[in-house]
């Protein structure tokens, strides 16, 4: 029977971090739910338990169903017939297994039927999820979208629509349309009042639209008319029992196949109002995205996992010159290289997922109580850590998981092009990950004031300053002059004053703060698991030679040189 | 239409299909230690079936019967995970050493105190003996009918059930009233996944067997009293003790072998008469059969 919560104990390492005696204590209210409902948890132990006990369903899951399955999705795929999607049939029994183990909703209150359950550890079952089939994570990771209803909707929506989200109805987010990708203030769909039938309707197109025929949407529309900016838009949730939504194409993507990417077409859509009027970029959208992106830093995560684990098994079977491939040292080091970026990838990952836990619980506490000043100031700084944190671990991630399934096929030689093998589908799977949920240049563009406010900086002085075993000082050594580095490198850059200087050195300035920040995270687990000290060790080196190179290209150029880059 | 009532039949077996080199004993009896005891396959086929109604049918009940040690009541609280209502472990040194005519006579005992049920539904056989006796006995010694290689309950009804069975040269679709026993084919659709909730319910459900000296565990159950699992020994059911456990059992093994298979290839046999004659000769000159 394969496991893949089992057969990967890195998963709950990072699930028994010690932060999470508090996020669950926050999560549960001091366990007073458990009076209230039969399954939650009446202490920390019952609640871990209870976490390990549903990640061990996921991991049988994924391994028994969803990932025999993704071969037969991957060339099956969903098709599109009469304005309707019918999904691909090992999809339709990956969804059936979901829904009857009662994975949906995972991390909705109790009240509305859900697990209650902390973003790490709904995110380990999104990793696992993805390493199965990372298509097939968009459809079931959607039920993310549940979170903005459950923030921003009233209480009226919450009652009617979350339960049914629990219940395993899918959902979608309609955000793209054809001249508003990365740019969403020019989105167009056109939001209109109707006073006699007191409702929305929702009149447009939209593209690229993931499970576009889903249950139940979230739209982002135009409701301010005359406007052409962020502020005239608004979110709106669309129920397909109302009808009004056709889907006119889906898309014939290179990866994630499983997954349909519809174009719809929105004829006088009865809709309701989420939220506030004019707040559905600004507010709903960036706190929907924020959740969307560490979603795919999970997915980045899994599909690195798989690539890993191909490689190895590959390695390790596949004999030349009457030897394993791993024996040999060229192939060794790739995996063993693809394993560092794995492990720092996931674990920048759950420290992330851990600050949201702990700033969303608070937010989420706030709405029934008055927090004290230290829970406000708790919240505040975990908020922003989050913020810092999410477009290291969706940019940086999601590129590893590139290269990971790149050196995959590497390692599978000639065999590895041929569409035998399913690393040529990791390959084609992971490459969209660095693209939706915004490009990594958008995740730079998010990151870079947290490199040149000093906040990164702060975050590696924190990470330096905690204790680490003794036989680990030596990597703390390299660790302390790769900050030096960074610091120096970063004043180097904001020494010149100029804005054009910064976004050319963005992405050199985001990577060096991320890569430092991973090793400084491996190390800490090397500390508490030796499983990691390889990792860490690996990891140390590639960042180490990876901030170098950044740091001499920054410092020899000049404010001359944004002109020498720009191509007209 | 009302809930069916359904009992479903289940054992927990050693896992014989991940057979490692210390699998077998010295005096070539299995090395229950080195396997891990599994909810048997084909029962968990069965169990699925029995949800199916259950989905189709609310107000269904289904009941999980076993018959093993305190342990076995891993099998009941997996079924009750995927589930099924309640779980019922029959438990006593009386029923132990039972070949399959005992271990149906005590099951069929223990039925009959059950006594309001429509359909018994059990896996074919167990992975362990693969008898598939104790289905079948079950059902004679209830004197109901029985419908054996199941592959789906193809439709049902407040008065009788249309079952489809899977057999060596084809399909037969058949329809039965109730009370009847369907023993259920593994080629059946596999057993759904635990479901989260009720593994987050039941995780602490025990059997008092389990709960022996444990202040924690019996506060738990008394708190909450559906986390008790019911065991009954054979002081819950009216039964004839000289046909339990090792003493009602005729079956005696008289001797056990290691055998290593030799051949490799398979034997095709034409369809006449002397070739079968022959195989059978061959088959007993070797002491396969016989």
């Amino acid at each position: 029977m394969a496991n893949f919560y089992t057969d990967t104990p890195e998963l709950k390492f990072h699930l028994n971090h010690p932060l999470m005696k508090r996020i669950v204590e926050l999560k549960e209210r001091n366990y007073a739910n458990a009076g209230q409902f039969d399954f939650a948890p009446a202490d920390f132990d019952d609640a871990m338990d209870s976490y390990d006990k549903v990640l061990d369903v996921v991991g049988e899951i994924c391994g028994e169903i969803i990932a025999p399955n993704a071969e037969g999705v991957d060339h099956e795929g969903p098709v599109c017939a009469n304005g309707r999607v019918t999904y691909a049939s090992g999809t339709s029994v990956n969804l059936d297994a979901t829904r009857k183990a009662g994975l949906c909703g995972v991390n909705m209150p109790y009240r509305y039927g859900g697990l209650n359950f902390p973003t790490v550890p709904y995110l380990m079952a999104a990793d696992m999820v993805s390493r199965a089939d990372a298509g097939f994570e968009n459809l079931w990771g959607l039920q993310d979208c549940a979170e903005t209803i459950y923030e921003f909707a009233d209480d009226d929506q919450k009652q009617r629509y979350i339960p049914r989200i629990c219940e395993g109805e899918t959902m979608s987010m309609d955000l793209t349309e054809p001249d508003a990708g990365s740019d969403l203030q020019s989105v167009m769909l056109k939001a209109t009042f109707s006073e006699a039938d007191n409702c929305w309707y929702l009149n447009g197109v939209k593209r690229f639209i993931t499970n576009g025929d889903a249950d139940i949407h979230l739209v982002l529309a135009r409701s301010e008319e005359g406007t052409h900016d962020g502020r005239g838009l608004s979110m709106f949730i669309y129920d397909k029992r109302n009808g009004g939504v056709t889907v006119r194409r889906i898309e014939n993507k290179m990866g994630i196949k499983g997954s349909p990417t519809c174009e719809l077409v929105f004829r006088n859509a009865k809709a309701e109002l989420c939220g506030s009027r004019k707040l559905g970029l600004i507010k709903y959208v960036m706190s929907l995205m924020n959740g969307a992106r560490l979603g795919i830093a999970a997915q980045s995560v899994g599909l690195s996992q798989a690539a890993y684990n191909e490689a190895l098994s590959y390695a390790r079977d596949r004999q030349q010159f009457g030897h394993p491939i791993i024996e040999f040292s060229a192939v060794a080091e790739l995996l063993a290289t693809m394993k560092a970026k794995l492990d720092a990838n996931r674990t920048i990952l759950y420290e992330t997922a851990r600050f949201v836990d702990m700033y969303k619980t608070l937010e989420d506490i706030s709405k029934e109580r008055k927090l004290t000043p230290e829970e406000r100031d708790e919240c505040k700084r975990y908020n922003r850590m989050a913020d810092a944190f999410t477009p290291l671990a969706k940019g940086l991630g999601s590129e590893f998981a590139n290269q990971n399934a790149y050196d995959c096929i590497q390692v599978h030689g000639g065999s590895g092009f041929m569409k035998d093998y399913t690393c040529e589908r990791l390959y084609r799977d992971a490459r969209i990950t660095s693209i939706y949920e915004g490009t990594t240049q958008l995740q730079v563009v998010a990151a870079t004031r947290y490199a040149t406010t000093g906040f990164y900086l702060s975050m590696m002085k924190d990470y330096a300053a905690q204790p680490v075993a003794d036989d680990l000082k030596p990597m703390h050594d390299v660790l302390d002059r790769m900050t030096a580095e960074y610091e120096e490198t970063v004043a180097y850059v904001m020494g010149k004053e100029s804005q054009e200087f910064i976004e050319l050195h963005a992405r050199r300035m985001v990577e060096m703060a991320g890569y430092t920040i991973m090793a400084y995270l491996l190390m800490l687990d090397a500390s508490r698991d030796a499983m990691f000290r390889r990792s860490a060790e690996i990891f140390l080196k590639f960042a180490r030679t990876q901030n170098a190179q950044r740091s001499i290209f920054i410092k020899e150029t000049d404010t001359a040189d944004v002109e020498t880059f720009k191509v007209k | 239409m009302k809930g069916l009532k359904i009992i479903v039949l289940a054992k927990q077996v050693p896992d014989t299909r991940n057979i490692g080199k210390d699998a077998m004993k010295e005096d070539g009896t299995v090395n229950r230690a080195a396997l891990p005891a599994i909810f048997n396959p084909e029962d968990l086929n069965a169990l699925e079936q029995a949800l199916r109604l259950k989905d189709q049918f609310p107000g269904t009940e289904i009941t999980m019967l076993t018959m093993g040690p305190g342990r076995a009541n891993e099998i009941l609280r997996e079924g009750i995970y995927r589930g099924a209502d309640d779980g019922i472990l029959l438990t006593d040194r009386a029923f132990a050493g039972a070949d399959t005519l005992a271990t149906s006579y005590a099951l069929s005992c223990a039925i009959r105190r059950i006594k309001d049920f429509d359909v018994i539904i059990c896996g074919r056989q167990a992975i362990d003996g693969d008898t598939a006796q104790v289905g079948p006995q079950v059902a004679e010694k209830l004197n109901i009918p029985q419908i054996t290689y199941a592959e789906e309950i193809v439709a049902a009804d407040d008065k009788k059930i249309r079952v489809k069975r899977r057999l060596e040269r084809g399909v037969e679709t058949v329809e039965c009233q109730y009370p009847v026993l369907v023993t259920v084919n593994g080629s059946a659709a596999p057993c759904r996944p635990r479901n989260a909730k009720r593994l987050m319910k039941y995780k602490k459900a025990t059997g008092k067997s389990e709960r022996a000296n444990n202040e924690a565990l019996e506060k738990q159950v008394a708190a909450k009293p559906y986390l008790d699992i019911n065991e009954w020994t054979v002081n819950d059911i009216e039964c004839d003790v000289n046909q339990l456990g090792l003493a009602g059992s005729p079956t005696k093994v008289k001797q056990i072998e290691n055998i290593v298979f030799q051949a490799k290839e398979a034997k095709v046999l034409g369809n006449s008469d002397a070739e079968i004659d022959d195989l059978m000769k061959e088959l007993i000159a070797n002491h396969t059969i016989g």
